[in-house]
C-alpha cells in the first residue's frame, strides 16, 4: 500500500475547469473520502490518480515518486468506477479473475480461483459467479465491481460512489463491510461520495470540494463540529444546519427578524455582520427555554422528530430524540448550545478563534 | 416474476388477448400474410427463374411457351467448367459418342456433339473474385476496425476533417473515375494485377467500413476498456479483450457488406482484368457458347456465383440481425 500525494493538480476540459490547483495528501493505509456535489470533480481527481486523465499542470506522487508518465497499468491501483465497467460478455467469476489474469501478474490458476471465491464470499454473490453480467441487477453489477477490485492487493483502492445504487439495507451491510475490509488489509483507499452519511461513517480524513477547489480536509469530527465554510457546514449534517444572518450590536449577537439574542463568544472577534450557525440538535426545546416560537412542522422519523419552530421571520429546525408529545401550532421555549455555535463571515468564511 | 411463486390461481380457459377476438384481426392478418407472399414471389422470381434455367436442358431452355415442368439437367455445369468443340461433322460425333472410355461428364456433352477440349475459365474466374473480394475485405475490415477504433478513442487533430475527407472518395459513382485509373494503374503497372484490385477495393470499402464501425465502437462505453487498463492490460491487450468482443456484430455486418461489393464489382474488374487476374462477374455475361447463346450456362455461372454471398451473410445472420445491446451499463 502506498500514500499519495496530489501537488496542485489542475485539470481542464475545454473551457471549464474541472479541478483548480488541487492538493491533497493521502496516508498509508488510511480511509480517505472525496465529499462534494455533482460535478464537483470527485471522478476527474480519481481518474488523475489512476493515470486514466491527464493533469494539465501539478503532479501526483505515490509513496514519494512522480507517477507523470506512468500508465494506469504501471500504478497498480484498483478501480471501482461509478458507472460500473462490468464485461457483458463474460461470466462474473470471469469478470472478477480478469485483473488476476492480466499479464503483469501471471497468477497460478488455483490462487485466482481462491481468491475470486474470497471476495465473492465478502460481497455475497457466490450463487452468482456461473451467471452473464448482463443479466444481474443494478445491485449486483455494483458487488460485482467491488469486487473485482477487492481480489487485487493494488497500492491503493480508487472507489466512485460504489455504493450509490444499492438498497438501504445491503447499502449499511457493505459500508461495514468495506471499513472492515480496509482495516484488516490496511489498504489506503479513496472513496468517492456525494452522502454525507456515507463520509461521516467511513472516513479517517475527508476532503470536501466543489467546483475542482478543495473547501476544507479533516476528520469527520472536525468537518462537522468546525466546517470551514457554510457551504461544508450545510453539505453536512441532516437536517441541515440553520443558518442565520445576525449581527453585532452593544456587546450582543442580535439574530435579525428574531427575537433570539446570544452573549458574544469569548476569544473570537466578530465582525459587525455575520452568519449565526446552530446545529439542529444543539435547539433544545424545554418549558424553561430562554427563547420562544411556534412550532411550524413536526417530522417523525421515530428515532427523532424534526421540529421546526418558527421565531420571527426565521425558522429553526430542532432536532430531538424519540416521538415529542409537541405539535403543530404550539407555542415552545427553547435553548440554543452556546458551546457550540458556528460563526461565518458573510462571504461564507469560518471566523475562527484569534489565535492566542 | 411474482406471480409464478405466488398460490395457484385457476388458469384462464379462453383467450382473453383482444388481438384474437372477432373477424376483423383474422382478416387484416390474413391480408398482411398475403401482401408477404405476394413480396416474397416478386422478390425471389427472378432467382428461382435463374434456377429452373441453370437446371434445364438447351432445348428446354428456349421451349416456347416456357416449361415450368422440365426433366432437371446438370448438363449446364459442366458446359461452365469446360471448354469444348463442336464436331464438325454428324459422323465424327457418332464415332466419338461410340468410344467406350468415355467418362459420365464426357458422354453428356457428346449427346450434343460436342467435345471436351480442356477445363474452363470460369473456375479460375471464381478462384480470382474469392482472392480479390475475400483479401480487399479483410484488409477494409482490419484496418477500418482499427482507424475507426482511433477515430472513436483518442483527440486526434483535424478528426472532424480526415472524416469527411475519408467519406468524400464515396461523393461520386466510382465509374466516373474508371479512366483515370485505368491510366495510372496502366503506368504504374497495376492494371492485370491481384494486387491492383485488391487496392482498389480496398480503397472504395475503406471509407464505409469506417464509418460503419465508428458508429459501433463509439457506443462501446471507455469505461470497458479503462477498466481493463487499470486492472492491468496494455491498450492492446484491452482493445483485444474487450473491445473486439462487444464489436463482433459491427464487424460481420461491415464484412458482409464490404464482401458483397468486391464481390459484385463489375466495372472495374471488366476494365482492369484480362485472362489471369479476370474475376466472374465480367466474364459471366461474355459466356461463349458453342454454336449458340447457352443461356443455362449463363444461368449456372448465376447461380454459383450467387453462392458465396448467401453462405456469407447466411453465417453471419445472427449478428446482423441482432440489436446492439450493452446490458451491463448504468447510465448518469
Ligand atoms: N471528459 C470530460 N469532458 C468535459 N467535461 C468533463 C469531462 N469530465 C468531467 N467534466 C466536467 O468536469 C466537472 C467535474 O466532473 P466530475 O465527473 O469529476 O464530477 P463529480 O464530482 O464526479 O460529479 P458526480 O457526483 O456527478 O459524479 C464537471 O463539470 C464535468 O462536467
Ligand atoms: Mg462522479
Amino acid at each position: 500500500m502506498s500514500s499519495i500525494t496530489l501537488q496542485n493538480i489542475t485539470k481542464r476540459f475545454g473551457e471549464k475547469t474541472a479541478l483548480n490547483d488541487l492538493s491533497l495528501t493521502i496516508q498509508d493505509q488510511e480511509f480517505f473520502v472525496l465529499l462534494g456535489p455533482t460535478g464537483a470533480g470527485k471522478t476527474t481527481t480519481l481518474r488523475v490518480i489512476a493515470g486514466l486523465e491527464k493533469q494539465d499542470t501539478g503532479d501526483v506522487l505515490f509513496d514519494g515518486t512522480s507517477m507523470t508518465g506512468a500508465v494506469p497499468a504501471e500504478r497498480d491501483v484498483a478501480f471501482v468506477f461509478q458507472q460500473y465497467s462490468l464485461y457483458p460478455n463474460m461470466s462474473v467469476f470471469d469478470n472478477l479473475a480478469f485483473p488476476l489474469r492480466s499479464p503483469l501478474r501471471k497468477l497460478p490458476k488455483g490462487e485466482i480461483e481462491r481468491r475470486v471465491k474470497t471476495a465473492a464470499e465478502t460481497l455475497r454473490i457466490t450463487h452468482l459467479l456461473a451467471r452473464k453480467t448482463a443479466k444481474l441487477s443494478g445491485g449486483e453489477m455494483q458487488r460485482v465491481s467491488i469486487g473485482r477490485a477487492i481480489v487485487r492487493e493494488p497500492r491503493v483502492y480508487l472507489m466512485d460512489e460504489p455504493l450509490s445504487n444499492l438498497d438501504a439495507k445491503l447499502r449499511e451491510a457493505l459500508r461495514i463491510e468495506l471499513v472492515h475490509l480496509q482495516k484488516t488489509q490496511g489498504s489506503t483507499t479513496v472513496f468517492v461520495t456525494h452522502d454525507q452519511i456515507e463520509a461521516l461513517t467511513m472516513a479517517q480524513r475527508i476532503a470536501v470540494l466543489d467546483e475542482g477547489h478543495i473547501l476544507q480536509i479533516g476528520t469527520p469530527h472536525e468537518i462537522y463540529d468546525a466546517p470551514a465554510t457554510t457551504f461544508v457546514a450545510t453539505l453536512v449534517g441532516t437536517p441541515r444546519i440553520n443558518l442565520m444572518q445576525a449581527s453585532r450590536q452593544d456587546g450582543r449577537i442580535f439574530v435579525k427578524d428574531s427575537s433570539v439574542r446570544l452573549p458574544p463568544p469569548t476569544g473570537i472577534d466578530l465582525p459587525a455582520d455575520f452568519l449565526l450557525g446552530v446545529r439542529p440538535e444543539d435547539v433544545r426545546p424545554t418549558n424553561s427555554g430562554e427563547f420562544s416560537g411556534k412550532v411550524a412542522l413536526t417530522e417523525p422519523l421515530g428515532v427523532e422528530t424534526i421540529v421546526h419552530i418558527r421565531s420571527g421571520e426565521n425558522i429553526l429546525t430542532s432536532l430531538v430524540p424519540g416521538i415529542t408529545p409537541i405539535s403543530v401550532g404550539e407555542e415552545v421555549r427553547f435553548d440554543i448550545v452556546r458551546e457550540r455555535l458556528h460563526y461565518f463571515h458573510p462571504t461564507g468564511k469560518r471566523i475562527v478563534a484569534a489565535s492566542v | 416474476m411474482g406471480t409464478r411463486a405466488s398460490a395457484p390461481r385457476a388458469p384462464a380457459t379462453i383467450s382473453t388477448r383482444v388481438d384474437k377476438v372477432g373477424l376483423r384481426p383474422k382478416v387484416t392478418r390474413a391480408i398482411r400474410a398475403f401482401v408477404v407472399v405476394i413480396l416474397t414471389v416478386l422478390i425471389l422470381l427472378p432467382v428461382v427463374w435463374m434456377v429452373m434455367t441453370s437446371l434445364k436442358s438447351p432445348s428446354d431452355v428456349v421451349a416456347v411457351p416456357p416449361k415450368i415442368i422440365f426433366e432437371p439437367s446438370i448438363e449446364s455445369f459442366i458446359f461452365l467448367v469446360t471448354e469444348r468443340v463442336q464436331f464438325p461433322t454428324r459422323q465424327e460425333a457418332d464415332e466419338f459418342r461410340a468410344r467406350d472410355d468415355l467418362k459420365w461428364y464426357e458422354e453428356k456433352v457428346a449427346e450434343r456433339g460436342q467435345k471436351i477440349t480442356r477445363v474452363g475459365d470460369f473456375p479460375k474466374q471464381l478462384r480470382n473474385s474469392f482472392i480479390i473480394a475475400g483479401t480487399s475485405t479483410i484488409f477494409s475490415v482490419l484496418f477500418g476496425v482499427l482507424s475507426a477504433y482511433a477515430f472513436s478513442r483518442f483527440r486526434i487533430p483535424g478528426e472532424g476533417d480526415l472524416l469527411f475527407f475519408i467519406l468524400s472518395t464515396r461523393m461520386l459513382p466510382p465509374v466516373a473515375v474508371t479512366i483515370p485509373i485505368f491510366l495510372m494503374y496502366r503506368e504504374l503497372g497495376l492494371d492485370n494485377t491481384y494486387f491492383g484490385l485488391i487496392l482498389l477495393y480496398t480503397t472504395f470499402n475503406l471509407s464505409f467500413s469506417v464509418w460503419l464501425l465508428k458508429g459501433f465502437i463509439d457506443e462501446i462505453p471507455k469505461e470497458y476498456e479503462e477498466a481493463a487498463l487499470v486492472d492491468g492490460y496494455t491498450r492492446l491487450q484491452a482493445f483485444r479483450k474487450v473491445v473486439l468482443p462487444q464489436a463482433v456484430t459491427g464487424i460481420a455486418a461491415t464484412t458482409v457488406f464490404c464482401f458483397i461489393f468486391a464481390w459484385n464489382e463489375y466495372a472495374f474488374a471488366a476494365m482492369l482484368t484480362s485472362d489471369a487476374t479476370r474475376t466472374a462477374p465480367p466474364s459471366i455475361p461474355s459466356i461463349q457458347g458453342v454454336g449458340r447463346i447457352e443461356w443455362e450456362t449463363i444461368a449456372a455461372a448465376s447461380l454459383v456465383f450467387l453462392m458465396p454471398v448467401v453462405i456469407v451473410t447466411f453465417a453471419l445472420r445472427k449478428h446482423l440481425l441482432r440489436g446492439v445491446t450493452f446490458g451491463a451499463i448504468r447510465k448518469g
